[in-house]
């Protein structure tokens, strides 16, 4: 008796009663779907956090004032009222571009931010959610482009111009879908008058927070009409040579404003934040939210699992005669375990493959914003875990025809 | 008459466990040659089915010896007590025992499966025997499909089709009307006309006149053995 003949036997175990093997299959379908699209929307979730921290720049170091030393944090309209002499300033910001302190620096950009600022455009009003006051070299580090009219330029720095570039999310808001229509008109931030120069190309929001609310005008401007002159600085950013280049960056900034504040490592007034170490701590919590989720479905899949054994038991019982006639025409104790255990596989494998096309249809739709990405590691793994289902749940239902006595299986009505 | 044993039961008892113990064999000695037609007859309780338990290898006596076809079937581990009933032994039931949702032909050829043949010898060796039957036309019906002679006639091509040294036939005709156990009884006497060893079991008189010989069991012994003239005047010698 060999694993074909086996193999043909138990096809034909599995027809005889379709509806219970559809529904038995559907436990197993159910766990390996879930398997996949949680593994999925799991990845989808880091690879999202991935892409928009990409988006600000993996090279980009961000410089701000520390919260734990020099009293609260302020709001960057505020920031004006502050007496310390330690507060990043414009100063700093000029220091760090020095090609021989900071060879791996590339550009900075300072920034001042203003909260609750509302855009207004005739009718319409718009929250903006991001405020920003900045130098040109922003646009380079944060990848930032246009999608219709002109970034502004060092010359509107130096005159401090009104002039404003919005971002996709604030021009929809303000002139509707033809954001193109916004280049050139004169719009009111707080009441103030700004000419809008550009609107960014869009970026794309992502879950929380949405990158394309926002205002960006020249630091100057936001100086003269939201923050005051006072030279302090929300924060620098600063752009790397390269990726390659993070840590090194962040020493030479370190270092040029450690002499500036007369500080050391043990009473910095400022921190450096690596978006590299951000990626880290975020991909992190998003395992962990991944691991949950496939544990969670993991449970499933075993419960589907019983579900076959518990059918396999009804099978055999039912079956019980048949044993007893195969058993007395000469089938060994391995055949008629073959035959049940390949019984089970079929039933598990058939709704591993069903959960896996299910699974990638469930994928292609995205959950809480976020698309689902499919893992291939996930698919074999699914496979073979449903195979090893198929075979662990089988065994005692299997164990347990076998060890039936002829004379005993063929009395059984 | 050349006077092989194919079955040779020496002294063989067989009690069930209880209180008390179930005796039911009580010292069997029986010797059947190549050829022959036996029929064991006896009331219900008499031992006969053990008896036909242990000779079809499906249960082990308590003591005594039991040789088939030279083997002894004592010393045989599980495995080789299921090569034994593949390949020595045929059995006919009373209630058919076919499997329902599996066509004639698949029936008659699952134990050649079990006996590793291949695929395409199996179907071949099927149709042979549902021939020699007389069912070759009802080869794709399912057993549900069949009349019960049919259907006992499918489970004795089954029984046959390994081409075993004993066909045991418990009870053959006890679920048939007199017409198709006529019919039963005509296949028994020509396979014994062409030589197959038969052992039937029967608590029917008439049924088991029609053999050449009838063993009479009471309460786990046999207590009459006896070679008869065939009613329908068919010689013993045979072994073509």
């Amino acid at each position: 008796m060999n694993l074909l003949e086996s193999a043909r036997f138990a096809l034909t175990g599995v027809a005889a009663n379709k509806m219970r093997s559809i529904l038995t299959t559907l436990g197993i379908l159910i766990g390996i779907a879930a398997v996949i699209i949680l593994l999925a929307v799991g990845a989808g979730t880091s690879n999202n956090i991935k892409a928009q921290i990409g988006k600000l720049g993996t090279n980009v170091l961000t410089v701000s004032r520390s919260t734990s030393v020099g009293g609260r944090a302020t709001g960057g309209q505020s920031g004006a009222s502050r007496t310390r002499s330690t507060n990043l300033t414009v100063d700093d910001e000029q220091a760090l571009t020095d090609p021989v302190l900071a060879p791996d620096v590339a550009r900075t950009a300072p920034i001042v931010q203003a909260q609750g600022v509302t855009a207004t455009y005739t009718s319409a009003t718009h929250s903006v959610a991001s405020f920003l006051g900045t130098t040109p070299s922003y646009f380079d580090i944060s990848n930032s482009t246009v999608a219709a009219g002109a970034l502004f330029t060092d010359a509107d720095q130096q005159s401090a111009s009104p002039v404003a570039v919005i971002g996709n999310t604030v021009a929809t808001d303000l002139f509707g879908a033809a954001t193109g229509s916004a280049v050139g008109q004169s719009i009111q931030l707080n009441g103030q008058n700004f000419t809008v120069a550009g609107v960014l190309a869009v970026k794309g929001s992502s879950g929380l927070n949405d990158p394309d609310d926002i205002v960006v005008v020249p630091l100057s401007a936001a100086q003269n009409k939201f923050t005051g002159y006072a030279p302090t600085l929300a924060s620098i950013t600063v752009q790397a040579v390269s990726a390659d280049v993070m840590n090194q960056a962040q020493n030479e900034v370190q270092m040029i404003l450690d002499a500036r504040h007369h500080v050391d490592s043990t009473n910095r007034d400022y921190q450096v934040r690596n978006q590299a170490q951000i990626l880290t701590t975020a991909t992190n919590t998003t395992q962990t939210l991944t691991i949950l989720l496939g544990a969670v479905a993991a449970i499933s899949l075993l419960v589907g699992g019983i579900g076959v054994m518990n059918i396999m038991l009804v099978t055999v019982t039912e079956r019980t005669r048949e044993i007893g006639i195969r058993k007395a025409i000469g089938a060994s104790r391995g055949s008629i375990v073959a035959q049940f255990l390949i019984e089970s596989l079929i039933i598990s494998v058939i709704g591993g493959v069903a959960g896996i096309v299910i699974g990638f249809a469930g994928s292609a739709f995205p959950v809480l914003g976020v698309q689902p990405e499919v893992q291939s590691w996930t698919v074999w793994l699914s496979l073979a875990v449903s195979a090893i289902i198929g075979l662990v749940f089988g065994v005692y239902p299997a164990n347990k025809a076998a060890k039936l006595r002829p004379i005993d299986a063929l009395r059984y009505e | 008459m050349t006077y092989t044993p194919v079955l040779d039961v020496d002294d063989v008892t067989k009690s069930y466990p209880g209180e008390p113990p179930v005796r039911a064999l009580r010292g069997v000695t029986l010797a059947i040659g190549q050829g022959e037609l036996v029929g064991i007859v006896g009331p219900s309780g008499s031992g006969k089915t053990t008896l036909m338990n242990i000779i079809g290898c499906l249960d082990a006596p308590t003591a005594g010896s039991y040789l088939l076809d030279g083997i002894n079937t004592r010393e045989l581990d599980e495995y080789q007590q299921a090569q034994i009933r593949n390949r020595k032994i045929g059995f006919v039931f009373q209630n058919f025992n076919l499997i329902s949702r599996t066509k004639a032909v698949d029936n008659v050829a699952m134990p050649l499966a079990y006996a590793k043949v291949g695929r395409h010898e199996r179907r071949d060796r099927a149709l042979a025997m549902l021939d020699t039957v007389g069912l070759s036309s009802r080869a794709g019906h399912r057993p549900s499909q069949l009349s019960g002679g049919q259907q006992q006639r499918v489970a004795i091509a089954r029984a046959l089709v390994t081409n075993p040294v004993l066909l045991l036939a418990d009870e053959p005709t006890g679920a048939l009307d007199s017409r198709s156990s006529a019919e039963i009884l005509d296949l028994f006497e020509s396979l014994h006309a062409s030589g197959r060893t038969i052992v039937m079991i029967t608590h029917e008189m008439d049924v088991a006149e029609r053999a050449g010989r009838v063993v009479r069991m009471q309460d786990g012994r046999i207590i009459s053995d006896e070679r008869q003239q065939p009613v329908h005047g068919r010689t013993l010698a045979v072994a073509p």
